[in-house]
């Protein structure tokens, strides 16, 4: 079976993962409160989606 | 290859899925509302909406095989007397399901499956702005006829 002939250096590895990046989740305001929200997700705080109250939050 | 192959497997048997569907569509049929997974809500749809048009036909026979996928009689009855006459002839459609997140512990996508006619907070809002645009429109023509009034008055006096 063909192998690596040559170890990994460190350098190159780490190297390798400067292009792994988490990227920011995609967030929107609130039609109803103006709070923070995930888009295409009921908002946390107040319940709404789609300019509608889908449900009253518990807090 | 899995092309065109329907349906989640959400790691179980299938007995294991069977028994999974048959636990959350008779929660979701007592509860009207229930919280899962995003996955579980998805699958969900496809099982309780048939069944909820199946039990719309009323005879005995689709009472007996409603029975057969839900095994419980309290669920059956809530469906039968409860959900059915509150449906009414909705044509399909009959659930939704909103996002709500990840869970803490494990990151899972969560999600709101309820049916549609039992949500009293948003349809409670929505036949409010349907009242208010019918007023809307109410006092629009009244504010038209009141116009055509007074072009009429003006045409007489001069
Ligand atoms: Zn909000």
């Amino acid at each position: 079976m063909p192998n690596p002939k040559r170890k990994m250096s460190k350098t190159r590895r780490d190297k390798r993962r400067t292009h792994y990046k988490a990227t920011a989740p995609s967030m929107g305001t609130c039609s109803n409160c103006g709070e923070l929200k995930l888009t295409h997700h009921a908002c946390s705080s107040c319940g709404y989606y789609n300019g509608r109250s889908m449900f009253i939050p518990k807090n | 290859m899995r092309h065109r192959v329907r349906g989640r497997k959400l790691k179980r048997t299938a007995s294991h899925r069977a028994a999974l569907l048959k636990n959350l569509s008779a929660a979701l049929i007592k509860a009207k509302r229930i919280k899962t997974t995003l996955a579980k809500a998805k699958e969900l749809r496809t099982f309780v909406e048939p069944l909820i048009t199946k039990a719309r036909v009323g005879d005995l026979h689709s009472h007996k095989q409603i029975m057969d996928l839900i095994k419980d009689k309290d669920t059956v009855k809530e469906l039968m007397s409860n959900v059915i006459p509150t449906v009414g002839d909705r044509p399909g459609g009959y659930t939704r399901v909103v996002k709500l997140g990840r869970r803490l512990g494990d990151a899972a996508e969560m999600a709101m499956i309820e049916l549609v006619d039992f949500n009293e907070v948003a349809n409670a809002k929505a036949a409010a702005n349907k009242e208010k645009k019918s007023a809307k429109a109410e006092s629009k023509k009244k504010k038209n006829e009141v116009e055509d009034a007074n072009v009429v008055e003006e045409t007489t006096s001069k």
